[in-house]
């Protein structure tokens, strides 16, 4: 699975430009200039050191999401439920947060940060454990616990959670000894995201459980033939990609929230979706679509107010980009023989 | 009665249904008659839906962008419907929307191969990304498809009720829809050709029969099925379009078409048994004879649908080429 720099790294940037152009279209369509939001985009985005900075540290927290989902599909499990381990590890990071008192921080956030990955791990392990034992596709289970997670969440910050002083729903601060410090202004999270991508890297390409997980992912009838246990493999491949999602969550609210409310996080979990499938699932190749992605979501309030464009657009503006990376139409343009990626197609457990 | 295959378990598990139906008939008849006429209506887009992944799983293709091909089928079939004043128009509109979205569907799967999972899940991202984008608040269409008692069948007792009456026309069109689709998938050659290609495409392609051609007409027939679902919520059951009404539905569809075994009369009685548990859990709501909270009423059909597979999933038997593209041998 080596990233090919030339042919196959045109394919996303063919993708990029092609969304672009329809995207113009459909803005000029509702009576608004492409020009003057896509000129936001780059500005706001990419351009003032306050915008960069923005971007990278959203880029941190998407990077970290596209690694929980490259992971399942290198397992060959397409966890398209990281959103809602993204919550649960989110709103677990921040009730260790506000809740215990009294830790130094170089115990307090690692400790809130692993409870959160656990619950992350939780969510994700499940979905991985019925589809071992029950059958039951992870697809249909992950995008059923999205919901129920949204749920739950929603209930928790609403009761038990809620900070009472507040009109609005909303949990109690996180407390400084949980929060990420910036080194210099620049994004730590940025830092240790990149970080777990070089490590996910290392574990798919010399660990044996990466290698285990590979050839599952690669042939199932292979790795059995082989003596691996597919059914511990695909349990062990959603519970790391649920730890790694529900990571995330706890980093996005120790850098950039402090504090849970459920709306903030809308979105992460699928965006990693978006940046896996860009990055053909390689764990360092995500990294330049993450940037590029955290760039567009730093922006997309910009777009309202500056250009009087739905922030929607955004939404439709990486669809089109997921389509054209994906779909061989571009790739055959431009004779790019990447391989595409493939999950365990069929129901079959 | 083999084609049907019933278990003791599914055996007993109707006649307890029946028997409580009865006996709660006897007891209220009003309150029994809207609880199954409002679980009919829960149940119906459902059903519909998992006919749409029957038709593209028979013939070997999954569908897992039932979800996306409802929601722009729903929001074409609106907003077309506010706009030419005629919701006619719109339903038509929204079919035709059903075929172009499986069209490209059938195109990435079938035609170029691609992963069936991610195909569908790129469907869905698009259509959520479109509606999103182009919704507009305040439109509205001039009127939802009339309510209507049918006839005879209407004043028939027990059941007429609560299946022929109050109900507007597309759901009535669907209790004729799916034991259509049950004829023609294993009473006709259309339906043995479709199931020889998604059990044994190899066999069926030296028998003559041209897979891609089968798959592609079978995954536009369930576009089209998809978007008279979307039209049938947007412009009969609810009557306006809301960001991502879908909100799941389409993955609740395949595991009750998977539950169902994928046979349509099947997925209709668990899509129906399903409708029946919503409609019972938000009529106990209603009356205040439970207080759950909120947020775990809005979440019933994502556990039902957990629930629903946990039991079933690891038991039946998907079609054998299901998610695999097809590649001629080469002589």
């Amino acid at each position: 699975m080596k990233f090919k720099i030339s042919r196959d790294a045109l394919v996303p940037v063919a993708s990029v430009l092609a969304a672009l152009a329809i995207g113009a279209i459909l803005i000029a369509a509702q009576g608004h200039s492409p020009l003057e939001v896509y000129k936001v985009l780059i500005v706001k985005g990419f351009q003032s050191t306050a915008g960069l900075q923005a971007t990278l540290s959203k880029a941190g927290i998407l990077i970290m999401s596209g690694l929980a989902i490259t992971f399942g599909l290198r397992a060959g499990l397409f966890n398209i439920g990281a959103q809602g381990q993204v919550l649960s590890g989110a709103l677990a990071f921040t009730y260790i947060g506000y809740r215990v008192h009294g830790l130094p921080i170089w115990i307090h956030l690692p400790f809130a940060l692993l409870v959160g990955a656990l619950f992350g791990a939780l969510v994700g392990g499940f979905a991985g454990y019925l589809k071992a034992t029950r059958g039951v596709h992870e697809v249909i289970s992950t995008i059923m616990l999205n919901s129920i997670m949204a749920a739950v969440v929603d209930y928790l910050t609403q009761n038990q959670f809620r900070l009472k002083s507040q009109p609005n729903t909303r949990t109690p601060d996180i407390l400084h000894s949980a929060r990420l410090p910036h080194i210099f202004g620049f994004p730590t999270g940025f830092i240790v995201a990149v970080i777990l991508a070089v490590v996910v890297g290392w574990i798919f390409r010399k660990s044996t459980v990466g290698f285990e997980l590979d050839t599952v992912g690669k042939n199932r009838n292979a790795a059995w033939y082989a003596g691996i246990s597919v059914k511990k493999s695909i349990v062990l491949g959603m519970l790391i990609s649920g730890a790694i999602a529900g990571f995330t969550g706890g980093m996005f609210s120790a850098e950039t929230t402090g504090y849970f409310v459920p709306a903030f996080y809308s979105g992460i979990g699928f965006d990693g979706i978006t940046i896996a499938l860009l990055g053909r699932a390689n764990p360092i190749a995500i990294i330049p679509g993450a940037i590029f992605i955290g760039g567009m979501r730093s922006a997309q309030s910009a777009i309202q107010f500056q250009a009087g464009v739905s922030p929607d657009i955004i939404n439709l503006l990486l669809a089109l980009v997921l389509f054209f990376a994906t779909a061989p139409l571009i790739a055959k343009m431009i004779k790019s023989n990447a391989k595409s990626i493939t999950t365990t197609s069929g129901w079959g457990s | 009665m083999k084609r049907f295959n019933i278990k003791i378990w599914q055996l007993l598990l109707t006649i307890a249904l029946l028997a409580i139906w009865i006996y709660s008939y006897i007891a209220n008849t009003d309150i029994t008659n809207s609880v199954v006429a409002s679980g009919m209506r829960f149940g119906m887009p459902l059903a519909l839906a998992a006919m749409v992944g029957i038709m593209c799983e028979r013939s070997g293709v999954i569908n897992i962008g039932i979800e996306g091909t409802m929601l722009l089928s729903g929001f074409t079939g609106f907003y077309i419907a506010s706009w030419s004043k005629n919701i006619v128009v719109g339903l038509l509109v929204a079919i035709l929307t059903g075929v172009l979205t499986s069209f490209v569907h059938a195109m990435m799967t079938i035609q170029w191969k691609m992963d069936q999972i991610i195909a569908g899940t790129i469907i869905n991202i698009l259509a959520s990304g479109l509606t999103s984008f182009l919704y507009k608040e305040g439109s509205t269409i001039p009127n939802s498809w009339p309510i209507f008692d049918i006839p005879l069948l209407g004043r028939l007792p027990f059941i007429g009720h609560a299946f022929f009456t109050q109900q507007g026309p597309i759901q009535y069109l669907g209790l004729l829809l799916i034991p259509a689709i049950w004829v023609m998938m294993y009473k006709t050659r259309w339906g043995l050709r479709t199931r020889a290609v998604g059990e044994n495409p190899g066999s069926a392609d030296t028998a003559g029969v041209s897979v891609i051609k089968v798959r592609m007409i079978n995954v536009m027939i369930g576009g089209a099925i998809g978007g008279l679902v979307g039209g049938f919520i947007c412009l009969e059951l609810v009557g306006s379009f809301s960001k991502e009404f879908t909100a799941g539905s389409g993955f609740t569809a395949l595991a009750l078409m998977i539950f169902g075994r994928w046979n349509p009369m099947g997925a209709f009685a668990a899509a129906i048994l399903f409708g029946l548990a919503q409609a019972l859990s938000t009529q106990l709501q209603i009356f205040g004879v439970t207080n759950i909270p909120n947020q775990f009423i809005t979440m019933l059909p994502y556990v039902f649908t957990i629930v629903v597979l946990a039991v079933s999933a690891g038991k039946v038997r998907p079609p054998a080429a299901a998610g695999r593209s097809y590649e001629k041998e080469q002589a």
